[in-house]
């Protein structure tokens, strides 16, 4: 296996609702262990872009590629590509009549088709790796949002994806539970776990990401390793964006 | 005829065997109409036109019809075309007709409700929209439906008695027999009305328990 080889490709995607074009080209490629942080402010289609790479947003044009196999355009085995593909989604969305362990575990047993057992042991460590071993009997009514988001980083995890897509995952927490979430996410990182990452912690962004990529109208504007998008005096949009966002923010 | 006589040696009787009527009756139409319901639900909310379409002409039809008349058209109808069914058979169908047009409402109802996230975070998992529907939106639609598919539990017990109209002799005709044979309406019928109330009453209290075991913290309000 080549370390720089690329896990995912993705070419030239288009995507409008009606006339509202949200995407319009967008390419990248990432590799194996990469995290990349996507920014920009609302309504950019970072949301959309994540949706068109597995495909619950189909795009309007463009391709996929995981592994050099196409997602796009791959008809039912979109549903093997999913599985590679984890997304973790700022709501959560864990099953609201599952505890926190069924959870993990129901696609084990659904999707991958493994045993009862083997569900179980793989979805309690899961549950151990982002700390929520000790809450698997609960239900997500039951849990804080830094746990449910927690439970739902481990129900990805679970299906051993090539990469996980997170869709500003601690935007519906407050700071604190933020920090527990994205600690879990900055040990993902250090143990190698390829990440797509849209968030708007700009000090998870310039710790962890390996590049960032600032979205603007639909397309990528600038892209860069943190350091050097934040010092270069080429990236003025970013600092710019960045700017007003910290004095927004207050820190 | 003493009243104890009248009581133990006729009327008891009578009603027993027309309430194992009954019994089998509900307790055959029950989970086909259960399993009916579930069908047309999805079928209207997940399947394609053509499902969807024949569905909607399903419900539409059971709910516009006299459950009375839908009897008579099974009884006394079909034959006429070639299909013969027995009393009793022609009144199952038509129970299960009638109680999985309505649970179809009130699933198809609680499916709505049920999030979009729930389906997205299925699909994202890689589960197809029918495994999604099966273990994801379902089993949190069915817990939604269940007051209103007790109610229609309720009106089964009750409606099953109109089975009489096409000569089955469940506990209602049991008991009309009776009376008319022995003029002790009152008697008789306030005994057969015991009967219901207490099978209501069971049916309530199953439910209950079913509720109490299946709920959960949060999911439902109320
Ligand atoms: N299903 C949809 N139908 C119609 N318009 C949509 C749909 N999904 C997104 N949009 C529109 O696409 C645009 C981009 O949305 P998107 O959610 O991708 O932005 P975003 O960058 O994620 O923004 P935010 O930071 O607010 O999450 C918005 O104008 C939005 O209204
Ligand atoms: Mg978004």
């Amino acid at each position: 296996m080549h370390t720089d080889e690329y896990i995912l490709k993705v070419e030239d995607i288009h995507k409008a609702f009606g006339a509202n074009e949200v995407l319009r080209g967008v390419s990248f490629e990432v590799k194996k262990g990469e995290t990349l942080v996507f920014i920009g402010s609302s309504g950019t289609g970072k949301s959309t872009l994540l949706r068109c790479i597995n495909q619950l947003t189909p795009p309007d044009r463009g391709r996929v590629w995981l592994h050099g196999e196409e997602v796009t355009n791959s008809g039912k085995r979109i549903n093997y590509f999913r599985q590679r593909i984890g997304m973790v989604f700022q709501n959560f969305f864990l099953f609201d009549h599952l505890t926190a362990l069924k959870n993990v575990e129901v696609a084990l047993i659904r999707v991958k088709g493994m045993s009862k057992e083997e569900a179980r042991e793989k979805a309690l460590a899961e549950l151990r790796q982002v700390g929520m071993e000790d809450w698997a009997g609960h239900y997500p009514a039951e849990l804080s949002g830094g746990q449910a988001q927690r439970v739902s980083i481990a129900r990805a995890l679970a299906m051993d994806p090539d990469v996980i897509l997170f869709d500003e995952p601690t935007s519906a927490l407050d700071p604190e539970l933020t920090r527990e979430v994205l600690e879990v996410m900055r040990t993902l990182a250090q143990q190698g776990m390829t990440m797509l990452v849209v968030t708007h912690e700009m000090g998870f962004a310039c710790n962890v990401a390996n590049r960032i990529l600032f979205m603007e109208h639909g397309v990528i504007a600038e892209q860069g390793a943190p350091g050097v998008l934040l010092n270069d005096p080429q990236y003025s949009r970013v600092k710019n964006f960045i700017g007003q966002f910290l004095e927004y923010n207050g820190d | 005829m003493d009243q104890i006589a009248f009581l133990t040696d006729i009327l008891l009787p009578a009603l027993q065997k027309g309430l194992i009527i009954t019994l089998q009756l509900i307790l055959l139409a029950a989970p086909f109409g259960f399993v009916l319901g579930v069908g047309v639900a999805v079928g209207r909310q997940y399947g394609g036109p053509v499902t969807r379409f024949l569905c909607k002409v399903l419900v539409y039809f059971v709910k516009g019809c006299p459950l009375l008349l839908l009897l008579f058209i099974l009884y006394f109808g079909l034959p006429s075309i070639g299909i013969v069914f027995s009393a009793f058979t022609a009144s199952v169908f038509g129970f299960i007709l009638c109680n999985g047009a309505y649970n179809s409402e009130y699933i198809r109802g609680a499916m709505l409700s049920v999030k979009d996230g729930q389906m997205i975070a299925a699909q994202a998992l890689g589960m197809t929209r029918l495994q999604a529907v099966r273990t994801i939106v379902l089993p949190q639609a069915i817990r939604r439906a269940l007051p209103g598919l007790s109610n229609e539990w309720i009106y089964l017990i009750k409606y099953s008695s109109l089975a009489y109209m096409i000569t089955v002799i469940e506990l209602s005709g049991a008991g009309k027999l009776v009376a008319t044979k022995y003029f002790t309406y009152t008697e008789t019928f306030m005994a057969v009305g015991v009967v219901y109330l207490f099978l209501v009453t069971l049916t309530t209290l199953a439910v209950n328990a079913i509720e109490k075991k299946y709920a959960v913290p949060g999911m439902i309000r109320g």
